[in-house]
């Protein structure tokens, strides 16, 4: 069982809580869920959708066919009547009458009149056509209004209730007076424990479980979810969470916190890491651990600024004067987006440099199940640091911030503590922190930065492989577009046709040596990338030598979808 | 007990005759007379020959980016409010690069000691028009003289609603010393501009200049510090005379008295609970 869903209405008409509702049902009735979100930069009109996929086998991305379109306006009906498969229904209230019908496959139910009959206030329509969607597809109708219960608990009983006898009224129009058939038989398995979440909240955990105390942030999509999420679980949590002047501030105070001792982090977007540049810089001269989260969108400037895209690749590899020591990981799934963001800190303090976690729209918005986050899997690592009782040993106020060590990394202290002064600098500076323009200490502080290099390579992970791996054809994706690619590479391996694919989460210092002995033997690579020059591919290149023999490329600011890397591997094998 | 020799750092690289030794004097002086001790206390500092400043004393010390000092003092001031933090720039840095974070940290009202060297023309990139440069001076960059009107720190600081406002002068030791002592010990943001002669690039804003000049407003024991009006209008004096001391001040909670995770214990102390946040991964399940 296989079954895809299409929530569509306006902005401001609840499209997303709507879509939350019924993918958090699904994934409460036992099903593998994937929903993603398409919305316009705009708070009222426009056209906006939430797709759902449900299965009860793993699935990694949406599909772009779809079962059941859940219209709750005209445009929805229009825009995307194309895309229902065969047997698919579409359920609307559009049009005066029953009688002003769209050409079948649709029906007629009154959203917006039972909602005001039966809960008393328009507003309850879309959940009138949830309660109809729970009887179409023969789930239990209690699993969401458990689900009501939950989601409305803070606004009173008085709304769950309502809410509940809209469903209900939604869920018995379609007993009493749909006579069509729609397949799917949900059979609801009772006590599911996978989670749901979305890129955004699966990085702001990733963030908290990590013990990370300070957020700074200045609002920007696709990443504002991340800061939204962390400040609400700051009165919570004991953590702080400050929306700051400018990007530009924000990284610096990020740094600040950490330089005192608390690990912090910053989110934006590519507009807002533009700002924030400068400063990525400064905490690689000063050794400051920051973890910076770019969620990318399509550039250049603002773009499409709701849309996605995965162009600041060579961007968050390269940004940045001078040369310093980085990490970039881009998580490929929500759950990655969990326990990379807390390897992210632990590299961060580790090696004492600036970590990007790359995401982008798709990730950040899209929801999917996996098995719950597990705080307790997550060690805490923070790096060197000098106890009190080793910075009495070494003398009252000698410690040195940035001593030579034979790693590049010098242990840390807090500032504030009574026998170690802390001292760093922006510019080339001593072992002690203080500013210098000596020819040799600059020699060596520049090695000793560099040094860093070599344990930090082993940090990084093997590009994960997936598919017969005698297969001599290749194809290469990397952060959110994982999904598509699990599902092209299974819908592409046939009897006679052989593919895999290697995916990299963990991309910078580049995995040079795991990935070209991966790709030794093969005789065509293809880089799936949404971008409009294949930043991939050229890295590959730069890095192992390899050449991709193509690259399957999107740009339009829409996600890459299974369908759309088969069908142009296809065409492409066909010329 | 704390004196002056344990602030006593490095050689300095600044031109003799500077108001800088001044500033340096009198930080150090005030500091002992707190009675704080180098590691209680956090200098933050930008680029300038204001920056260089705290690598001269002995503390903790974050020198940072151009005009960035604000922001990475408001950091490390939220992560551990049990440290002193004093952040410095000059003019260039406080009121052109970084004025935005200036606006913000006086509406944030962190308990931060923000000292401007206010010495109106650049001095480390040798001798260019600044945000506080008067309207005519001739420089590099300003060769038909500068066009702009000069940004009135203290004025912009009052319409602000900041609750302590302070003007100095560098040649006025132990007044300075006084005016940093008030600053730090006061509850919120304290912005202290200094005026300071710059005797390689600033011909006009001599000591002779300014010794003519500056007078103590607070010797009039009828000044209020609390009368917004008032100050704004003394805020506007400038020229034949010019007042010097505390200028402004006002009472409101300071920005980390208002933070529920920092009413316990410092940020860096307060301890992760994994049985919270199993609770809240929870919430995802059901």
């Amino acid at each position: 069982m296989d079954f895809s869903f299409l929530i569509g209405g306006e902005a401001g008409q609840g499209i997303q809580s709507t879509g939350q509702i019924l993918a958090k049902t699904l994934a409460k009735g036992g099903f593998n869920v994937f929903a993603s979100q398409d919305f316009e930069s705009r708070i009222r009109g426009g056209h906006n959708f939430f797709r759902i996929r449900a299965s009860n086998k793993p699935i990694h991305a949406i599909s772009e066919e779809i079962n059941l379109i859940i219209a709750l306006n005209e445009e929805t009906i229009t825009r995307h009547k194309s895309e229902l498969k065969k047997n698919g229904l579409i359920i609307h209230d559009s049009g005066e009458s029953p009688r002003i019908l769209h050409p079948s496959p649709s029906f007629w139910i009154p959203f917006e009149e039972l909602a005001i009959k039966k809960a008393g206030n328009k507003i309850m329509r879309n959940t009138v056509a949830l309660g109809a969607t729970l009887c179409l597809i023969k789930l239990d109708l209690e699993i969401l209004t458990n689900v009501l219960r939950r989601v409305f608990a803070d606004k009173g009983i008085e709304v769950v209730s309502k809410n509940i006898q809209a469903a209900l009224a939604g869920f018995n129009y379609v007993k009493e007076h749909f006579s069509g058939t729609l397949n799917p038989y949900f059979p609801a398995k009772k006590e599911s424990q996978l989670m749901l979440a979305n890129g955004a909240e699966s990085v702001a955990l990733g963030a908290l479980a990590s013990d990370c105390k300070f957020m700074s942030g200045y609002p920007m999509t696709p990443s504002s979810g991340i800061l939204h999420y962390f400040a609400g679980k700051s009165v919570d949590m004991n953590v702080v969470f400050e929306h700051a002047e400018d990007e530009i501030a924000a990284l610096n105070m990020a740094i600040g916190a950490s330089y005192a001792g608390a690990r912090a982090m910053t989110a934006t977007s590519g507009g807002g890491f533009s700002l924030m540049v400068e400063a990525l810089s400064l905490a690689g001269m000063t050794e400051t651990p920051v973890v910076i989260v770019l969620g990318q969108r399509p550039g250049p400037a603002t773009g499409l600024p709701t849309r996605t895209e995965q162009s600041e690749l060579d961007f968050a590899i390269y940004a940045g004067h001078g040369f310093f020591p980085r990490a970039v990981f881009a998580p490929s799934t929500p759950e990655e987006c969990f326990y990379l963001t807390v390897k992210a800190f632990n590299i961060a303090d580790k090696y004492q440099i600036p970590v990007i976690v790359l995401t982008d729209q798709l990730l950040a918005d899209s929801y999917s199940t996996s098995s719950a986050f597990d705080p307790a899997k997550i060690e805490i690592d923070r790096g060197e640091f000098l106890s009190k009782s080793d910075l009495g040993a070494i003398g009252k106020y000698t410690y040195q911030r940035h001593q030579y060590t034979s790693s590049g990394v010098s242990p840390r202290a807090i500032p504030g503590n009574p026998y170690a002064l802390v001292v760093t600098d922006s510019d080339e500076h001593t072992q002690a922190g203080h500013i210098t323009e000596s020819a040799e200490t600059r020699t060596k502080m520049v090695q000793k930065r560099l040094k860093k290099l070599k344990g930090l390579r082993k940090e990084i992970e093997v590009p994960r492989g997936y598919g017969p791996k005698e297969a001599s054809t290749v194809l290469i994706s990397w952060g959110s577009t994982y999904g598509a690619m699990r599902e092209a590479v299974d819908a592409l391996n046939t009897p006679k046709e052989k593919v895999r694919m290697i995916h990299l989460s963990e991309i910078w210092p580049f995995p040079r040596e795991s990935l070209a002995q991966q790709l030794k033997e093969t005789k065509e690579i293809v880089v799936i990338e949404s971008n409009a020059t294949g930043q991939m591919a050229h890295l590959i290149k730069a890095e192992t030598g390899i050449s991709a023999t193509k690259s399957i490329l999107k740009f339009d600011g829409r996600p890459i979808t299974s369908t759309y890397i088969t069908r142009n591997f296809l065409e492409e094998a066909e010329n | 007990m704390v004196t002056i020799n344990d602030y006593e750092g490095g050689e300095t690289a600044w031109c003799p005759g500077c108001g800088n030794f001044q500033i340096l004097e009198a930080l150090k002086r005030g500091l002992v007379n707190l009675k704080l001790e180098p590691h209680q206390v956090l200098f933050v500092s930008g680029i300038g020959q204001a920056g260089k400043l705290p690598h001269y004393l002995k503390s903790n010390l974050f020198n940072g980016l151009h005009g960035r000092s604000l922001p990475v003092a408001t950091g490390a001031k939220i992560a551990n409010h049990e440290l002193t933090v004093i952040a410095i720039d000059g003019d260039g840095g406080g009121y052109g690069e970084g004025c935005n974070h200036l606006i913000h940290a006086i509406r944030r009202n962190i308990n931060l000691t923000y000292l401007v060297h206010n010495n109106q023309v650049y001095g480390l990139t040798k001798g260019q028009t600044s945000p506080t440069s008067e309207k005519g001076f001739i420089t590099k960059t300003t060769p038909e003289g500068n066009f702009l009107q000069p940004l009135n720190p203290i004025a912009l600081a009052i319409s602000l609603g900041a609750t302590f406002v302070a003007r100095g002068y560098s040649a006025r030791i132990s007044h300075l010393t006084k005016l940093i002592e008030e600053g730090i010990k006061h509850e919120g943001f304290a912005l202290i501009d200094v005026l300071q002669p710059c005797v390689s690039f600033n011909r006009l804003k001599t000591y002779k200049w300014y010794n003519k000049r500056v007078y103590d407003l607070n010797e009039d024991k009828e000044y209020d510090t609390s009368d917004k009006t008032v100050a704004f209008s003394k805020a506007q004096e400038w020229g034949e005379k010019i007042p010097i001391g505390i200028i402004y001040t006002s009472e409101k909670s300071s920005y980390e008295k208002q933070i529920s995770a920092l009413k316990t214990a410092p940020l860096i102390k307060q301890k992760y609970s994994m049985a919270k946040m199993k609770q809240i991964i929870d919430g995802f399940v059901q």
